[in-house]
């Protein structure tokens, strides 16, 4: 029997990870400027990107993995490094 | 002025970055490393300036190791100790890396310091590359003969000799080694792992290697290693670049989107074959990457007055040609990464059938 597909949780952390890219790519500027600061002096922007991308991999990390499973892309059941 | 520094992205280039990012991350997820040394060109020759095009490679490599690092941690691939102690040398290794290239650039020039990264790239690659393709060729090659009978793991000569080594006060056990091995051991592999990161973009074309035929790790666990110590080495990378504000975190998450994509593939893909197919591909990118290095050199002697001056097209199409090589690297590892997975997973399927 083939196993359960994660289906809900492909939709919710796709959805999820959609919404995140769309609100980057519609806030270009604001990201730019937030670098062009940085460039500036106000150093402390330097966390932008860093949370941003710990972020989208959390969101859009879980979903890819969870996509390809869907898709029917499992691991083996035993891992070649176990043998 | 700064504003330059910040490309304005169209669908053109949000796809291809995609695409690139997708299959490096396929080979990331495989052999631990890979997909940066196309991915800087690629970006430069949409328009992003080369220190921004660097800061987002790196921007959107640490997080694309971390997942990759975490899914591989699920199979039981991966050493998280020795990948974090690795990666704070690295890290160090960065620094000595960089502050050597800002001194070839201020001898020499923008040209000497890509001859020098060319020559660095000739030696690690020819030397290392070969090795680990010649080492792959013969493991494959018993496999054949012993009817596809997996060889059980033999550790190195050489790391059997450091594993025997015993410095009071700097062993430490590891699961990948299952052997105690002195630290002393480990910090220059760290910082040469970091050295080549800050010269060609890919650490692990000497880190995984390292582990492999230093410290005596299977090729499966090293690959997995090399997520840890790049999301280290990554997230450093990333915090320094990020305080100049030269990342351009629109242009990282692009390139992040197809790669997420991709390093599930290659890190599923690693639960279906052995070692030897590991060391396959990677043994294959080094070498091919190599030759994309030959269609440069030509270029940087000419300007540099070594050889007699070429013309600017012929070092255009050559460069191209370079170009193009390293993408072909890309390919034949992507390529050589879904055989193998879509033939591992038949086969595993039938295996569970009998």
């Amino acid at each position: 029997m083939s196993p359960k597909k994660p289906i809900a949780a492909t939709l919710l952390f796709g959805i999820a990870s959609l919404v995140l890219y769309t609100l980057l790519l519609m806030n270009s500027d604001l990201f730019v400027d937030w670098a062009e600061r940085t460039i500036k002096g106000e150093k402390a922007l330097f966390l932008v990107p860093v949370v941003v991308a710990f972020v989208f991999s959390y969101f859009h990390g879980a979903f890819t993995g969870y996509f390809w499973e869907t898709l029917g892309l499992r691991a083996a059941k035993t891992s070649t490094t176990k043998k | 002025m700064e504003s330059s520094l910040f490309i304005d992205i169209n669908l053109y280039n949000a796809i291809a970055l995609f695409v690139v990012g997708f299959i490096g991350g396929m080979v990331s997820g495989f052999i631990g490393s890979g997909g940066a040394f196309v991915l800087t060109p690629a970006m430069m020759t949409l328009g992003v300036p080369g220190i921004v095009a660097v800061a987002s490679n790196i921007c959107h490599k640490f997080p694309k190791s971390l997942v990759g690092a975490m899914k591989r941690h699920k199979y039981g691939q991966v050493d998280v100790k020795l990948g974090i102690i690795m990666g704070i040398f690295a890290e160090a290794g960065v620094l000595v890396g960089k502050h050597a290239m800002t001194e070839v650039k201020h001898i020499y020039g923008d040209i000497g310091t890509s001859l020098y990264v060319s020559v660095v790239f000739v030696i690690v690659l020819a030397v290392v590359g070969s090795f680990v393709l010649r080492d792959a060729l013969k493991m494959l090659k018993a496999e054949k003969d012993g009817n596809g009978e997996v060889a059980p793991h033999i550790v190195p000569k050489l790391a059997k000799w450091v594993q025997s080594v015993h410095i009071p006060g700097t062993m430490m056990y590891f699961s990948s080694l299952k052997a105690r091995v002195s630290v002393l051991f480990i910090v220059p592999l760290g910082i040469a792992t970091g050295m080549l990161a800050a010269t060609i973009a890919v650490g692990g074309f000497i880190g995984v290697p390292a582990m492999i035929y230093v410290l005596g790790a299977p090729a499966l666990m090293a690959t997995a290693t090399e997520l840890v110590i790049a999301f280290v080495m990554g997230t450093g990378g990333t915090i320094l670049y990020a305080m100049d504000g030269v990342v351009d975190i629109r242009l990282a998450m692009i390139i992040l989107a197809g790669s997420l994509f991709g390093i599930q593939i290659g890190a599923i893909g690693t639960t279906y074959v052995k070692d030897s197919i590991v060391k396959f591909v990677m043994g294959i990118i080094m070498v091919i990457v190599l030759f994309s290095r030959f269609f440069y050199v030509p270029g940087y002697l000419s300007k540099l007055g070594l050889i007699d001056t070429m013309q600017e097209s012929t070092i255009d199409l050559l460069k191209l040609l370079g170009d193009g090589t390293l993408v072909l690297a890309l390919a034949v590892g992507g390529i050589t990464i879904i055989v193998a997975l879509i033939k591992g997973m038949a086969a595993h399927k039938l295996a569970q059938k009998a």
